[in-house]
């Protein structure tokens, strides 16, 4: 099996995994009871990942937040604020068309509670324009959360520019980095962000454990009420096997990714160009160079993404599809599918697009896999333009 | 093979579609698409003068349900008479796969449209209104619900 599906996960490192073992047999003192060896190395092992992955986006230890996954970090970045009685007067949230859900659903939500939203349209490569970010910030502007990498077409935003506009203006910068933490570089002083999302699974650590950086002086009210952990940003027990590895994983990538991200970039390389050579009805999606390493991402004319997806994976090829069809496949309801939001936002015509495959590598790709899914590609497509009503064979 | 979303039935016609293509001398040709997820199927029959669908292709352009759906109606069809393929149900295509996710249930719905499409094209072509095929429809409808 080729895995090329990273931008949903990453296969933990093994040094990872051999970090976190001890923390789920034998060392599982609670953190919080600090009175007793037990308790205190966990707490110690707690605060040693915290160092690592503070380490990873130039942050300090004390403003990292352990949280579950990405999903909870950007909720809780964005209703931490906006639940927050010092801003109570500002009523105005701005996000990108090419959000991932988990902002694009909590900033919908607000609306509900008297929230005002603008979505930044983005160009046909998935870039905001900060000129537009600029124009659309108001008095009432609370908030500004735009994603450094967009998972679906790779594509890397000009975040520092981004920021740059946000903190002239004097507004609230969320950086959702969970698709490009430990594979390009994230830093927050650089970013001038004041909160950060990442997750670990998506360099190379396990799944259950993210963070949220938050800047010294924004005011956050957690989404749980309970007792005092993580200075009761996040209540509930901690999830030290998984945090541990957090910090594993940051540590390596800290030291490896310059290495690893070359590697995959020129391996990036060589599937786009493979695959322009061999048809001219195959569209790449995103930007051509600010991308994310390893992540090629394209549609085909005539052909659907889900079908596509399928024979790959029978094929032994993991990717993922941003078609309709591929989309919360186990709904209840077809009118739950939908068509990704991203492949709109960049202008991918509705009529003759279907769906988009992407491609994203980790550092475990070698050339002999890119070789392999470059030489089963035309068998597929063709297969499949074969079967297309749409497709006409000139 | 793992199990997914999807039964063995539907990965088999989904590898080996059954009956794909075009049929050139078709009499019958039914186009149908699904604004949800953008499917289209294209349904060619050759049916003969004692009203048999001697041969059946379908051309889809569509996910892996869709893929199977058009396959496996194709086989349901494929030597019956006019009358018995309109008593063809999207349900008994669904049972005939072993099932569709429930999302996807509409792309049986669809095979089952794009035979209604190539008869209605088949008796216009005869010089008969098409709307016959939807009072056939009707007439067998209310026959299953007596």
């Amino acid at each position: 099996m080729i895995y090329m599906d990273n931008v949903a996960g990453t296969k933990p490192d093994k040094r990872v995994v051999e970090k976190m073992l001890p923390f789920i047999s034998e060392k599982y003192g609670n953190p919080s009871a600090h009175f007793y060896p037990l308790g205190r190395e966990s707490f110690e092992a707690i605060e040693e990942a915290r160092g690592h992955v503070a380490a990873l986006i130039n942050a300090k230890p004390d403003n990292i937040i352990f949280t579950s996954c990405g999903t909870e970090s950007n909720n809780l970045a964005i209703k931490g604020v906006a639940n927050n009685p010092e801003y109570k007067d500002k009523k105005h949230i701005i996000i990108s068309e090419i959000e991932h859900y988990s902002v694009q659903n909590v900033a919908l939500k607000l609306t509900n509670y008297g929230y005002e939203v603008t979505k930044l349209k983005v160009d046909n490569t998935g870039l905001v324009n900060p000129q537009d970010l600029k124009k659309s910030i108001r008095k009432d502007t609370l908030l500004v959360s735009i994603m450094h990498a967009n998972p679906e077409i790779g594509t890397i935003q000009d975040i520092e520019e981004l920021g740059k506009v946000c903190k002239e203006a004097g507004v609230i910068f969320h950086v959702d980095a969970v698709a490009s933490c430990g594979h390009v570089e994230v830093d927050v002083e650089k970013f001038q962000c004041d909160l950060l999302s990442i997750a670990s699974q998506n360099f190379y650590g396990p799944r259950g454990a993210a963070a949220l950086y938050i800047r010294d002086g924004v005011r956050i009210t957690p989404l749980f009420d309970g007792g005092f952990q993580e200075k009761g940003y996040r209540s509930g027990s901690e999830n030290v096997a998984a945090i541990v590895g957090m910090g594993e994983a940051a540590r390596i990538a800290k030291e490896e990714m310059a290495e690893y991200s070359k590697k995959m970039i020129k391996l990036r390389q060589k599937l786009w160009d493979g695959l322009a050579k061999m048809f001219d009805f195959l569209h790449f999606t995103g930007h051509p160079e600010k991308r994310l390493p390893g992540h090629v991402s394209f549609w085909i004319e005539y052909i659907e993404g889900e079908s596509l997806l399928m024979w790959y994976s029978l094929k032994g090829v993991c990717a993922a599809s941003g078609s309709a069809c591929s989309s919360n496949i186990l709904a209840e309801d077809e009118e739950e599918l939908e068509a990704s939001h991203v492949l709109t936002a960049v202008g991918v015509p509705n009529d003759i697009c279907a769906g988009s495959l992407t491609f994203s590598m980790s550092k475990y790709i070698e050339e002999k896999d890119v070789d392999y899914v470059l030489e089963i590609t035309p068998g597929i497509v063709n297969r499949l333009c074969e079967m297309s009503p749409y497709f006409n064979k000139k | 093979m793992a199990k997914g979303p999807y039964s063995d039935k539907v990965m088999d016609h989904f590898m080996n579609p059954r009956n794909m293509g075009e049929i050139e001398d078709a009499n019958a040709i039914g186009e149908v698409g699904n604004p949800a997820c953008g499917d289209v199927m294209k349904l060619y029959m050759k049916i003969n003068d004692e009203g048999v669908v001697e041969d059946v292709k379908f051309k889809t352009f569509g996910c892996g349900a869709a893929i199977a759906s058009s396959s496996m109606a194709t086989e349901l069809i494929k030597g019956r008479k006019v009358e018995e393929v309109l008593e063809l149900t999207n349900e008994a295509i669904v049972e005939a796969l072993d099932g569709l996710p429930p999302a996807k249930i509409h792309c049986s719905v669809m095979a089952e449209e794009a035979i209604e499409a190539a008869l209605k094209d088949y008796y216009s072509r005869m010089g008969k209104d098409p709307k016959i095929v939807d009072e056939m429809k009707e007439k067998i409808k209310s026959k299953v619900v007596s």
